[in-house]
C-alpha cells in the first residue's frame, strides 16, 4: 500500500470553493430553467461541504447542525422552485429564461 | 492487511451466497405460485425442476442482445447497471449472526458493521429509484415512460410509511447499527418468550411490522403493487426495450431487494438471529429439520411418481442426512445455528412474499398512491408517537 | 488511503460539476448532479460526518434529484439553445470566475489560520445520537421553524401546480 501524506483541511475548502464557481458559472451562463436550478442545488452543496470541514477543524458538531438545516432548505426550495417551474411551463411554453421577457420595459 | 483479505473473502462468500440464493428463488417462486394455481410448475429439467435457474440463465446468456438505435445509449447501458449494482450493495450491512472466531480471528458474520446501516439501506432504497425511472426514459418508448413514471411515484410515495415505521423499533432499541438492534432483542421474557421487537414491552412493534410488509411489497414492486412491470398493462412497463442479460439485470435486481427488504424486515422486527426458545433446545432444531426432511424424501422414494425418482429422493434423502450432522457439530454449531434461525425467519417472509402474490389481485394505480397517502402515512404517524409516548413514559 | 480517496472523489465531483455546465440536455446535467452528490457524500463520510453523509444521499440524491428528474421528462426538456447576447459575457466571463476562484484560494490559505490534516477516523463526533442530542436541546427553535418552512413548502406546491378546475 502506498503511504501518501494526509490531506490538509485547506484541500477540502479550495474544493468547495471551485464547487461553488463553477456553480456560479452554471447559473450565470446556462439558458434552461431547470439548469440554472441546478447549479444552484451544486452551490448549496459546495457550501455544505465548507460546513462540514469547519466542523471538523473545530471539532463541534455545530456545522453538521447547519449543514442539516442547510439541506431541508434546500429541498423546500427545489419543491416549491420546481412548482414554479412547472407553472410556468404551462403559461408561457418555454423553458429557456430569455423568452420568459413580457414583463420587460 | 488482515482486515482487507478478511474482507474480501467475507465479500466472496456472501456474494456466492446471494447469487445462488437469487438464482433458487426464482426456482421456488415458480414452484410455490404453481402449487397455489394447482399445477405443478418446473419439473422437467433437472429432479423436481431443481436445474430450471441454470436453463434460463443459459437462455438469457444466449438471446440476442438488442441495441435498439432509437435510444439514449449512455442512459440505456448505465440504468441496468445501477439497478443491480445497489440491489447488490445493500446486502453489505446486513448481519447474518453473532461474532465469530475463525482461527483465533474475531470477526463479525457481517461485511461491515456501519454505525449508520439503517441509514445506509434507506439511502440505497432511495437511490435505486434512479434505474427504474432512467430506464423508462432512455427506452424513447411511450409505454416505459408511463411504466417507469408510474413505478417511481409508486416507490418515492412509499418510501415514507416505511421511513416512519422504521423509526419505530429505533425507539425501542436506541441505535442505528443492525448488530446493536438485534443484540437488543436477544433474552427472553418470563423464561420463554422471546424479546422480538413486534412483542417488545413498551409497545409491541406489530402494526408497524405489518404497515412495514405492505410498504415492503411496494418498494419491490411486487403484487399487489405492480401495476408497473405487469405483463397485461404496459406491455412490460419500464423494461419493454431490454432484452437478455439487461432484462436478467433488473430481474435479480427484484429478487435482491426483496431478499434485502425480508433481511431488514427481520432484523427489525424479527430479532434477527436470535432463536424463538432458549438456547440448548433451540441449537436442535435445525438438525431436527433436516431429519424430518431426510425422512420424508426417503418415504416419497418408495412408491415414486416418476421412475427415475427411486434414484434422487434417497440421494436427497442423505444429502439433507448429511446436514443434520453437520448442524449437530459443536464447533460449527455457533455460527451456524443462528445462520439457520435468520435464513429460517427470511424464508418465512419470502414465503409470505410469493403467498401474496399467489392470492391478491392488482391493485389500480389511484388506489395505490390514494392508499399511500390516505392510509398507510397517517397509520406510520400514528404508529411512531405512539411508541413515542410509550416509550417516553414507561 | 484516505488521500487516495479523496483525490479521487474530489475530481470525480469536479468533473461532474464541470459536465452540468458544459452538458446542453438537461438530463445528462441532473445525471452529473447526482455524481457530484454521491462523491460529496463520500468526502462527508472521509470528514467523519456519518449522518450527514446519509442524510445527504437521502434527501438530496433520492429525493430531490428525482423530483428534478421528475420535471425534466415530465416537461420533456430538450436540448436548449444558446442565444449568444452578450458579447461582454463571452470575454470576459471566464477570466472573471478565474480570479473568483483565485481570490477565493488565496483567503483560504492566507486569511484562515493554519488547520489540521484530515485522516479518516480521527473524528467519530458526527453521531446521530450527538446530532440528535443538539437539535432537540440546543437548536430547538430552528428545528421547529424548518418542520413549519417545510409546511409551508408543500402547501406551495401542491397549490401551484394543480391543474385549474374549469
Amino acid at each position: 500500500m502506498l503511504h501518501l501524506p494526509p490531506v490538509p483541511l485547506s484541500w477540502y475548502l479550495i474544493l468547495s470553493a471551485i464547487l461553488f464557481t463553477l456553480g456560479v458559472a452554471g447559473f450565470l451562463y446556462r439558458k434552461s430553467v431547470i439548469t440554472v436550478f441546478m447549479s444552484i442545488e451544486l452551490m448549496l452543496n459546495a457550501v455544505n461541504l465548507s460546513f462540514v470541514s469547519f466542523s471538523y477543524e473545530l471539532r463541534r458538531i455545530d456545522g453538521h447542525i447547519y449543514s442539516f438545516f442547510v439541506m431541508v432548505v434546500a429541498a423546500a426550495e427545489a419543491a416549491v422552485g420546481l412548482a414554479i417551474i412547472l407553472t410556468v411551463f404551462r403559461n408561457r411554453g418555454t423553458l429557456q429564461i430569455d423568452e420568459i421577457d413580457s414583463m420587460k420595459l | 492487511m488482515n482486515f482487507f483479505i478478511v474482507s474480501i473473502i467475507k465479500i466472496v462468500i456472501v456474494f456466492a451466497i446471494f447469487m445462488t440464493t437469487l438464482a433458487y428463488l426464482q426456482w421456488v417462486e415458480r414452484k410455490v405460485l404453481a402449487h397455489i394455481q394447482s399445477r405443478t410448475g418446473p419439473f422437467r429439467v433437472g429432479p423436481n425442476g431443481l436445474l430450471q435457474p441454470l436453463a434460463d440463465v443459459f437462455k438469457l446468456l444466449t438471446k440476442e442482445d438488442l441495441l435498439p438505435p432509437y435510444v439514449n445509449k449512455l442512459v440505456y447501458l448505465l440504468a441496468p447497471f445501477i439497478a443491480v449494482c445497489l440491489a447488490l450493495i445493500s446486502i453489505s450491512v446486513i448481519p447474518f449472526g453473532p461474532e465469530i472466531d475463525v482461527f483465533g480471528y474475531r470477526t463479525y458474520m457481517q461485511i461491515s458493521d456501519l454505525n449508520v446501516g439503517v441509514l445506509f439501506v434507506l439511502a440505497i432504497g432511495s437511490v435505486s429509484v434512479y434505474g427504474v425511472a432512467l430506464a423508462g426514459w432512455s427506452s424513447n418508448n411511450k409505454y416505459s415512460l408511463l411504466g417507469a413514471l408510474r413505478s417511481s411515484a409508486q416507490m418515492i410515495s412509499y418510501e415514507l410509511p416505511l421511513t416512519l415505521v422504521i423509526i419505530s423499533p429505533l425507539l425501542l432499541s436506541n441505535r442505528l447499527s443492525f448488530r446493536a438492534i438485534s443484540d437488543s432483542q436477544a433474552g427472553y421474557y418470563l423464561g420463554f418468550i422471546p424479546r422480538w421487537n413486534i412483542v417488545q414491552m413498551p409497545f409491541p412493534q406489530i402494526f408497524a411490522f405489518l404497515i412495514f410488509m405492505v410498504a415492503a411489497f411496494a418498494e419491490t414492486n411486487r403484487l399487489p403493487f405492480d401495476l408497473a412491470e405487469a405483463e397485461s398493462e404496459l406491455v412490460a412497463g419500464f423494461h419493454t426495450e431490454y432484452s437478455s442479460m439487461k432484462f436478467a439485470c433488473f430481474f435479480m435486481s427484484e429478487y435482491a431487494n426483496i431478499v434485502t427488504i425480508t433481511c431488514v424486515a427481520t432484523l427489525l422486527f424479527l430479532g434477527g438471529w436470535h432463536p424463538l426458545f432458549p438456547a440448548p433446545y433451540s441449537s436442535w432444531v435445525p438438525t431436527a429439520v433436516f431429519i424430518l426432511a431426510a425422512l420424508t424424501c426417503f418415504y416419497h422414494a418408495i412408491r415414486p411418481a416418476r421412475k427415475r425418482d427411486r434414484l434422487t429422493f434417497p440421494v436427497f434423502g442423505i444429502a439433507f442426512l448429511v446436514l443434520a450432522a453437520l448442524w449437530a457439530v459443536p464447533f460449527l454449531q455457533v455460527f451456524l445455528v443462528p445462520a439457520f434461525w435468520f435464513a429460517a425467519k427470511v424464508g418465512l417472509l419470502i414465503f409470505t412474499f410469493i403467498w401474496v402474490r399467489g392470492t391478491l389481485p392488482r391493485f389500480r394505480y389511484d388506489q395505490l398512491m390514494h392508499f399511500a397517502w390516505t392510509f398507510l402515512f397517517p397509520c406510520a404517524l400514528l404508529n411512531l408517537l405512539l411508541t413515542a409516548l410509550f416509550v417516553a413514559v414507561f | 488511503m484516505d488521500t487516495i480517496l479523496f483525490i479521487i472523489f474530489a475530481v470525480v465531483a469536479i468533473v461532474c460539476a464541470f459536465n452540468l455546465v458544459l452538458q446542453k440536455h438537461p438530463i445528462s446535467s441532473a445525471l452529473s448532479l447526482i455524481g457530484v452528490m454521491g462523491s460529496l457524500a463520500v468526502l462527508y463520510l472521509l470528514l467523519g460526518a456519518e449522518f450527514i453523509a446519509m442524510a445527504q444521499m437521502i434527501v438530496y440524491g433520492g429525493a430531490v434529484m428525482v423530483l428534478f428528474i421528475f420535471v425534466i421528462m415530465l416537461l420533456n426538456a430538450g436540448t436548449e439553445k444558446s442565444s449568444g447576447k452578450s458579447w461582454f459575457a463571452q470575454i470576459a466571463g471566464l477570466p472573471l470566475l478565474l480570479a473568483f476562484v483565485a481570490l477565493l484560494g488565496v483567503l483560504i490559505r492566507g486569511v484562515l489560520p493554519p488547520m489540521r490534516t484530515v485522516r479518516f477516523g480521527s473524528w467519530v463526533g458526527g453521531t446521530a445520537q450527538r446530532i440528535g442530542l443538539m437539535l432537540f436541546t440546543q437548536y430547538l427553535l430552528p428545528f421547529e421553524v424548518i418542520s413549519i418552512l417545510i409546511l409551508i413548502a408543500i402547501l406551495g406546491a401542491v397549490v401551484l401546480a394543480r391543474k385549474e378546475i374549469e
